[in-house]
């Protein structure tokens, strides 16, 4: 039964119905818009990365090395562009 | 009449007219030709319905060489206007959309299909398959960029052309300052051509990672291939940028949004940070795929195995990774503090390294060969000591506090056409001579291909050097004229007689192509260049299939190891070959989308619903088709295979 049985799917499913609730909190309870955007980005990202790999089963073929790489070097050129965006834009201008 | 106004040119010249004129008379003599000759059927099953990579490869070719000619008309006009101090050749408004459109064609429209055009053509079959991976995609690709230059070329006889330079800063794209629909073309047509060329960075990964002949590994690919990897990589991480951009762009001109306005909360030198974010990397999109041709040509003719393989590619792959953390050195004077500048500085010399290994190793791969030095070769020759006074000059620029003194001057546009030109149109010239046999079965003419390298070459010096004497001097680029007491006339004359040498290279380049039609011997092997990888393995004209047995391949010159250590590079019998069908989905939903993008410059919004409509009408279509293409059988490919070896 254990092997019928989805486990990682399901706790897959709660954990993201709690990152929702976490994300929805937001809107409800009263803080610094700072502290608003760092909860929703933090946990659109956790987000982001269980459905990529509970539900969109990224690491279960023989592609996971390629799959793998390219979310690693989108996500360090996601990263490069926006914090050396704000560094030209915002915080190193003079 | 209201409702045609829009159409009219803004700043009209007797020369426009006689374009409208010319432009018209080409288009009639056109479909009376093909009408005479009875070619509809001919052009419409072989030509735009196909999906067969080598004709989309040479329909890239062509549209990349009418292009060139298109920006090489701009070229020589401006350099005509700065010939000499205080000229009235032209205005200042038509110098504006001279140098906007120069830049423009030459980059997206020139560059670009010509990479494509050699990507489409050599990839395939330097890894043994049949065709890429999504052959229907790799048509809708080309026919994308086809109509977003036919759309970008007609926006000087229809509404006015571009005029705010080929990186159209904001505020001045903005519609307080270009108010004509000018920089709509840009944002359009240039969108219509980038989502073509995604689509090719998406299906050549795959063809490259998924297709590759048996015993291929990614360590035991030829070096082009890899630079098309590398290349394609880039294209999919940068261009997705370029696509936003331009909407939010297309978003502040017609909809009245403030993303790059310099009120209401707009910002407008991030249109300027996002550019050179999808700018930077696009130099190394046109640069890898060049660099990946002189490898193939000077290991051919310098008959030796590529010096240093692998660090051949963990350079590229190092080049493809610097080349998203060096955008800042395109606006070092922007306002930038010193810390950020000093970062973008570094990592813009942290480039050189990579690039200088790769230099290092073409020339040890000529050290002890027994070079031949033909057109391709006497290209690659030529590259390498013009390219570094281009590089050298490029590291002068990135130290951010001499580029106060350089940019926005004649020594920043010398230093980026002596990078471009010998590392991009030298490459190309030297891909097209080099391939040249495999697409259409005759060698060009030696004696003046050799002619036209060295003209070419001699002229791009003669024409660039000036302006770094005169940059250093004062001259700032995008001025359309100077007075006499600056001391420029002298400079900018030498540089005028270097463009019309460069005129006078590329018409001996048609000339050759002319002469060796009609006198070149058709009788050539299926390898003439005595090469080493797997394009010149299967016949000369290639068939359809490509190869009738799939290569298998033991190292990356799989080829000079069939010629030189009796590997058997074709085992086993002949099977049935699948192969995928004809479409014209691709070019008529691409002729629908030059009309939505015609639509959308003018903002005629009832007919931009309509073809909107359309486009998703034609994808549904794909969606609902079944279409499973057709088997060549093994009979037919006897036939082919007897007949071909016969010839």
């Amino acid at each position: 039964m254990k092997e019928l049985f989805p486990m990682k799917q399901v706790m897959g499913f709660v954990f993201s119905i709690l990152l929702t609730t976490i994300a929805m909190a937001v809107y409800f309870l009263d803080m610094t818009i700072t502290t608003g955007m760092t909860i929703l980005l933090v946990t659109a990202f956790i987000q982001a990365a269980v459905q990529l790999v509970v539900f969109m089963h990224a690491g279960e073929t023989k592609d996971k090395g390629a799959i793998y790489t390219n979310v690693y070097y989108g996500l360090i050129i996601a990263l490069v562009t926006v914090f050396g965006t704000l560094l030209c834009m915002i915080w190193g201008y003079i | 009449m209201d409702f045609f106004d829009r159409f009219a040119i803004p700043n009209p010249s007797p020369v426009i007219y006689a374009s409208m004129v010319a432009i018209g008379l080409t288009v009639i003599a056109i479909i009376a030709g093909v009408t005479y000759f009875k070619k509809w059927g001919y052009l419409w099953q072989e030509w735009l319905t196909t999906v067969d990579h080598k004709r989309i490869g040479i329909m890239y070719l062509i549209s990349a060489l009418l292009m060139l000619f298109r920006g090489g008309v701009d070229a020589i006009m401006m350099r005509a206007q700065l010939a000499v101090p205080d000229n009235k050749l032209l205005d200042a408004q038509h110098y504006n959309e001279i140098f906007t459109t120069h830049g423009v064609v030459m980059i997206i429209f020139m560059a670009m299909p010509f990479i494509m055009a050699l990507m489409n053509f050599v990839v395939p079959l330097q890894i043994g398959a049949r065709d890429v991976a999504f052959p229907r995609l790799n048509a809708l690709s080309f026919w994308l960029f086809f109509m977003g230059a036919m759309l970008f070329n007609i926006s000087f006889v229809i509404g006015g052309s571009p005029d705010a330079g080929w990186t159209s800063y904001f505020p001045l794209a903005g519609t307080d300052f270009s108010e004509s629909v000018g920089t709509n073309y840009y944002m359009i047509a240039i969108q219509i051509a980038g989502i073509g060329t995604l689509m090719t960075g998406i299906n050549f990964i795959t063809t490259i990672l998924k297709m590759r002949a048996p015993g291929m590994t990614l360590m035991k690919m030829p070096m082009f291939t890899w630079a098309s990897l590398v290349t394609n990589a880039i294209i999919v991480f940068a261009f997705p940028v370029l696509t936003v951009l331009l909407a939010m762009g297309t978003m502040d001109r017609l909809f009245g949004t403030h993303f790059f306005t310099t009120t209401n909360g707009g910002m407008d030198m991030l249109w300027a940070n996002f550019f050179w974010v999808w700018g930077h990397p696009e130099v190394y999109i046109l640069i890898l795929p060049a660099f990946g041709i002189y490898s193939e040509v000077i290991s051919t003719f310098a008959r030796r195995n590529l010096y240093g393989y692998k660090s051949m590619v963990g350079s590229m792959v190092i080049i493809s990774l610097l080349s998203f953390l060096v955008w800042t050195h395109h606006f070092f004077t922007m306002g930038q503090g010193a810390l950020t500048n000093s970062i973008f500085s570094i990592t813009t010399m942290a480039i050189a390294v990579p690039t200088g290994v790769k230099l290092f190793n073409w020339l040890f791969t000529l050290w002890k060969g027994k070079i031949e030095v033909t057109t391709p070769m006497l290209y690659a020759l030529l590259f390498i000591p013009t390219f570094t006074i281009g590089g050298v000059t490029g590291v002068m620029l990135g130290m951010s506090a001499a580029d106060y003194q350089y940019h926005n001057t004649m020594f920043l546009v010398a230093h980026f056409h002596m990078v471009i030109i010998p590392g991009v149109v030298f490459a190309m010239l030297a891909g097209l001579t080099y391939y040249w046999p495999k697409m259409f079965g005759f060698m060009l003419n030696e004696k003046i291909g050799k002619l036209s390298a060295w003209v070419i070459s001699m002229s791009t010096l003669l024409a660039f050097i000036p302006m770094f004497f005169s940059g250093l001097d004062g001259q700032a680029r995008r001025m359309y004229t100077y007075s006499e007491s600056t001391g420029f006339g002298p400079w900018n004359m030498v540089s005028f007689i270097g463009a019309a040498g460069l005129a006078v290279g590329f018409a001996l380049i048609v000339y050759n192509i002319y002469y060796s039609t009609r006198y070149a011997s058709r009788d050539i092997s299926a390898d003439p260049w005595n090469a080493r990888s797997l394009e010149w393995a299967t016949h000369t004209p290639v068939p359809s299939y490509n190869f009738a047995i799939l290569p298998h391949v033991k190292s990356s010159e799989a080829l000079w190891d069939a010629k030189k250590h009796g590997h058997e590079l074709f085992p086993g019998e002949y099977e049935k070959i699948h192969m995928p069908n004809n479409s014209g989905v691709p070019f008529i939903m691409s002729c629908i989308f030059f009309v939505w993008g015609f639509s959308f410059v003018f903002s005629l919004w009832i007919p931009l619903i309509l073809t909107t409509i359309g486009i998703f009408v034609c994808m549904g279509l794909r969606s609902f088709e079944k279409d499973h293409g057709h088997y060549i059988s093994v009979d037919e490919i006897e036939e082919t295979e007897n007949n071909l070896r016969g010839a």
